[in-house]
């Protein structure tokens, strides 16, 4: 009865779209209040019956109810609770409902809090989100419906595939949707003041939360998902640029584009066109991405199970929401422009190349994606595009970036005078050249030039990120401090740094061997001995494992004792390797169990990972800075209806 | 086909991976080694490489390669090896041809167009007023 | 209409068919690059008789099906009963090749299931396996009488694919 329930809410939800989607673009142009007046209630609604659908399915999981068929497939009777509940969006449909629950969430959020903003605005931009919300639920009921039944329903479920046993598949996967979703919401602004032909500054003002909100999600969620694989896949990589990760890499590189020309597009009301394309292109990319990982055209090592059909289905979603998107903004954007001015050395030069530069990452992530598709419909033959390829590709636009956002950064807005900006930014460079150089070659060791760069990258940008709060900090009595705004940029910059050195210092210096261990021997690895102490066997609640207790020595001081794991999950049998972490705010010690190589030896792989937490780290610290930013006084102040230039006075006549 | 994917997927245990603990006993051979098996992918895996998978075809090739590398044989001369067998598909780093011209080239060509579109826009822009209207 | 509003609906109009054409395959199947070229030779120990040896000599000057299978491979146990109505059929020799496997066990394989091959090359190291680039079991080669490689078949083999991959490619005189 349950599910059924559930399937139902889901119709309603579907229903109540299509209403919200149409009848308030119709009040918009017609100028009819009460169409208009839709919007609002008809979100919340949907809310309600897709939350109504949701707390079915999580009823169903946690009842163990085998009778539908996708709980049979993705969950087991001795499941812990927790598994249970996050198996809810363990495999494709369950996640697509998440999907839609938090589009839906998103979208009253923005019926909440648009109360100062133009009914008609408001009245398009929820249509738009309605309009993406139906060809989700529409998706969910034609192809992928979680609550189809199985009949005669299994005494026990199938279990939730072993990899996804993890706390882990709790938080990635919420955080992660929840910023590519975000970025539906600056798409319908960019729509909607397509339509409008209305784009002032007020609106990007307006966007910019949003965005960056958006934007906070997506890279805590990355930074998960990073940490997650690292961990839990067995071999202590943190990015591979596997298909599915460039696919959540790319709506982030844009969507970090798109923030900084949001500013300048607020401030100067510059780069107007170029902003909507970013909008659009940020949640296309998303889009892009959700297509990539579900119909299975690439092959990922975190792939969903797939089907040709579903594929079938987003691609034609995909067509006609981008496609749509970006005919209107071929028709309506070019009458967008300002006469606004810039001299060459300026803020908004500054922005410009870092738009520049982002795009270019996003695209090169993007042609090394699609390349072997790309090939194989040209020639026929199959290759392949792994890391090699994109660590040179992509550090083409990075490295510039990482010098030019340290002089952006402090750049005034129109004109900036070359000797103020040389004088401010003296320091902060010669502190980078001496700790760029000095401190991973005294800590680790020289390693050649490349590690110099990005050494003094990281140590760059953190420097120039602390000029602002250094001075707001030194400044005189009674002035005023940074704002929000500026406090986030140079927290988010700061995180930027960190994660730069993070990335330099594992990369450069990581020490990985593979090695033969039996019980009572001893390995030495960066100066640590590994000694295994020996085997026992440990049960879990759905699974066996052998555990290898491995003390860990330094010196001839004890540092720590880890115990990684080989598991057998009961019902799968599949064998799946935990990995023994002693994390460190300096290193991670990372000890894995491969094979037994006979008798009680087995391979074993050692690992020393210097300043790996530094990557996610300063993923966080980014996320801090957006957070602060995004919390600056002047968006959470009501915009008084003079502040809303109308742009007609901006057009040029 | 899904027949196939159901086969291979039964022989690949999930998350265990491959460890031989297999060392060359020329510390330059073994660097080489290290390098060359995260650049040939595994077939038999999702995107995986040959050293991160413990597929055993992904063992048997690192045995190959091993081999390989005792006897001398090129880095080149080992990817051709992969490449004959298993076609460039398996080789994570696309060799340089005619079908990978573009791919190679799209850094520089889009570094050239940002650059392009970017100084046409600072010099349309450098003229204007840079007083608010 | 300005063509730098245009480009970004254009870019993504290519995009599309790229998509659709990457609905349309199958990611998962990969073609062996030895199509066309000759095939690689190889000298092993008969499974049956570790004193003789099974080579690519044997099936010289004639069309020759090479079948590689294991015990562990369910799809060889769901096509070894084509396997062996083929075999009776007698239209082209087919030649094993049993791969990273345990040598009783085969053994036991075709004594209880029936022997489709006129002999099976025992590869327990797989390193046969790698030179006919194989990375899946069940696979199956047709080799030409010039000893070319003129089709491969990666998944089970069922009289469909048979008559519709394979039998085009073997000329009337080569049965």
């Amino acid at each position: 009865m349950i599910p059924e329930l559930g399937h139902f809410a889901l119709t309603l939800a579907l229903s109540l779209a299509v209403c919200q989607g149409i009848l308030p673009l119709v009040g918009a142009h017609r100028g009819d209040a009460a169409l208009m007046g839709v919007a609002r209630p008809a979100a919340t609604g949907q809310l309600v019956f897709v939350a109504i659908a949701f707390a079915c399915l999580a009823t169903a999981f946690l009842t163990d109810d085998f009778s539908v068929l996708y709980v049979a497939r993705n969950s087991q009777l001795a499941l812990p609770d927790i598994y249970k509940f996050s198996a809810i969006w363990g495999a494709h449909e369950g996640s697509l409902l998440l999907w839609t629950l938090i589009l839906s969430i998103w979208t009253v959020a923005v019926a909440r809090f648009s109360r100062e903003l133009a009914e008609p605005f408001v009245a398009r931009v929820l249509a738009v989100l309605g309009l993406l919300s139906c060809g989700f639920l529409l998706f969910m009921l034609l192809t992928s419906n979680p609550f189809e039944r199985l009949f005669p329903a299994p005494s026990d479920g199938a279990d939730l595939n072993p990899l996804l046993q993890d706390p882990g598949l709790a938080y990635h996967p919420p955080v992660l949707y929840t910023g590519y979703v975000g970025f539906a919401v600056a798409f319908a602004f960019a729509v909607a003041a397509m339509i409008s032909g209305d784009l002032d500054k007020a609106w990007a003002r307006w966007t910019r939360p949003w965005t960056t909100w958006a934007w906070v999600f997506l890279t805590v969620g990355i930074a998960l998902g990073s940490w997650w694989a690292y961990y839990e896949l067995g071999w202590g990589g943190w990015w591979a640029w596997d298909p599915v990760e460039n696919a959540s890499f790319m709506p982030w590189l844009v969507g970090t584009a798109l923030i900084h020309s949001l500013a300048v597009t607020e401030r100067r009301g510059l780069f107007k066109s170029w902003t909507l394309l970013l909008a659009i292109a940020a949640f296309s990319l998303s889009l892009l991405g959700t297509f990539f990982v579900r119909s299975g055209i690439l092959v990922s090592v975190h792939a969903f199970a797939t089907d040709p059909a579903r594929g079938r289905f987003i691609l034609m979603f995909l067509a006609v929401v981008i496609g749509s998107a970006l005919g209107l903004y071929a028709w309506r954007a070019h009458t967008l422009d300002s006469p606004a001015g810039f001299r060459p050395l300026s803020r908004e030069t500054f922005l410009l190349l870092n738009n520049v530069l982002l795009v270019i990452a996003a695209a090169l992530v993007l042609l090394g994606t699609l390349a072997p598709l790309g090939v194989e419909w040209v020639t026929g033959e199959k290759i392949s595009v792994g890391p090699p390829w994109f660590d040179v590709a992509f550090s083409l636009p990075m490295i510039p970036l990482m010098f030019l956002l340290g002089a952006g950064m402090h750049a005034a807005w129109r004109y900036q005078p070359a000797p103020g900006l040389g004088r401010l930014l003296k320091w902060p460079a010669l502190v980078a050249l001496v700790a760029g150089i000095a401190v991973p070659a005294l800590f680790y060791g020289w390693a050649g030039s490349l590690v110099a760069v990005g050494g003094i990258a990281a140590f760059w940008i953190m420097a120039v990120s602390l000029v602002q709060p250094l001075r707001s900090w030194r400044r005189a009595p009674g002035t005023p401090g940074m704002s929000r705004a500026v406090a986030g940029m140079s927290i988010a910059h700061f995180g930027v740094g960190m994660f730069v050195l993070g990335v330099t210092v594992v990369s450069a210096f990581s020490v990985e061997q593979d090695l033969k261990l039996a019980p009572g021997e001893s390995v030495e690895a960066a100066g640590y001995t590994f000694h295994l102490r020996g085997f026992q066997n440990v049960t879990g609640p759905n699974y066996r494992a052998l555990e290898a207790e491995v003390e860990i020595r330094r010196d001839g001081r004890h540092v720590a004792t880890v115990r990684p794991q080989e598991r057998t999950y009961l019902v799968q049998q599949n064998p799946m390797t935990e990995a023994g972490i002693d994390p460190g705010w300096n290193r991670d010690l990372f000890i894995a169990l491969g094979q037994p190589l006979g008798g009680d030896t087995w391979s074993v792989r050692v690992q020393y990972r210097p300043l790996i937490r530094f990557i996610w780290f300063g993923a966080v610290v980014m996320a801090i800075g957006g957070i602060v930013a995004a919390s600056d006084r002047r968006y959470r102040l009501t915009a008084p209806a003079r502040e809303r230039q109308p742009v007609a006075a901006e057009k040029p006549a | 086909m899904t027949r196939v994917l159901v086969c291979l997927v039964a022989l690949l245990p999930a998350a265990a991976f491959a460890i031989d603990g297999e060392r060359l006993d020329d510390p330059e051979l073994q660097a080489r080694y290290e390098r060359i098996i995260t650049e040939v992918r595994c077939l038999q895996c999702l995107n995986q490489s040959i050293k991160d998978s413990d597929a055993f075809l992904a063992s048997d090739l690192r045995r190959e390669i091993r081999r390989l590398l005792t006897e001398g044989k090129s880095d080149e001369e080992i990817y051709d090896f992969v490449a004959t067998r298993y076609g460039e598909f398996a080789l994570y780093r696309p060799r340089f041809s005619g079908k990978t011209l573009l791919l190679w080239a799209g850094p520089l060509l889009l570094f050239v167009v940002g650059a392009f579109v970017a100084f046409r826009i600072v010099r349309g822009r450098m003229s204007l007023p840079i007083e608010d209207p | 209409m300005k063509l730098r509003f245009l480009a970004p609906v254009l870019v993504f109009a290519v995009l599309v068919p790229l998509l659709i054409f990457g609905l349309s395959r199958n990611p998962a199947e990969l073609p062996s690059p030895y199509i066309g070229k000759p095939a690689p030779v190889f000298t092993l120990p008969d499974l049956e008789d570790p004193s003789r040896t099974v080579s690519s000599d044997d099936y010289a000057g004639r069309y020759a099906l090479v079948n590689v299978w294991a015990t562990w491979c369910t799809g060889c146990r769901e096509e070894h009963g084509f396997l062996l109505t083929l075999a009776e059929r007698g239209e082209v020799p087919i030649y094993g090749l049993n791969w990273r496997d345990d040598g009783a066990a085969a053994r036991r394989w075709l004594a209880e299931l029936g022997d489709p091959y006129v002999a099976t090359g025992f590869d327990p190291d797989g390193r046969v396996g790698i030179d006919w680039g194989v990375y899946g079991a069940p696979e199956t080669f047709l080799i030409g009488p010039d000893g070319t490689v003129l089709h491969r078949h990666v998944s089970p083999l069922t009289e469909a694919v048979w008559q519709r991959d394979f039998v085009p490619l073997i000329a009337q005189e080569g049965r």
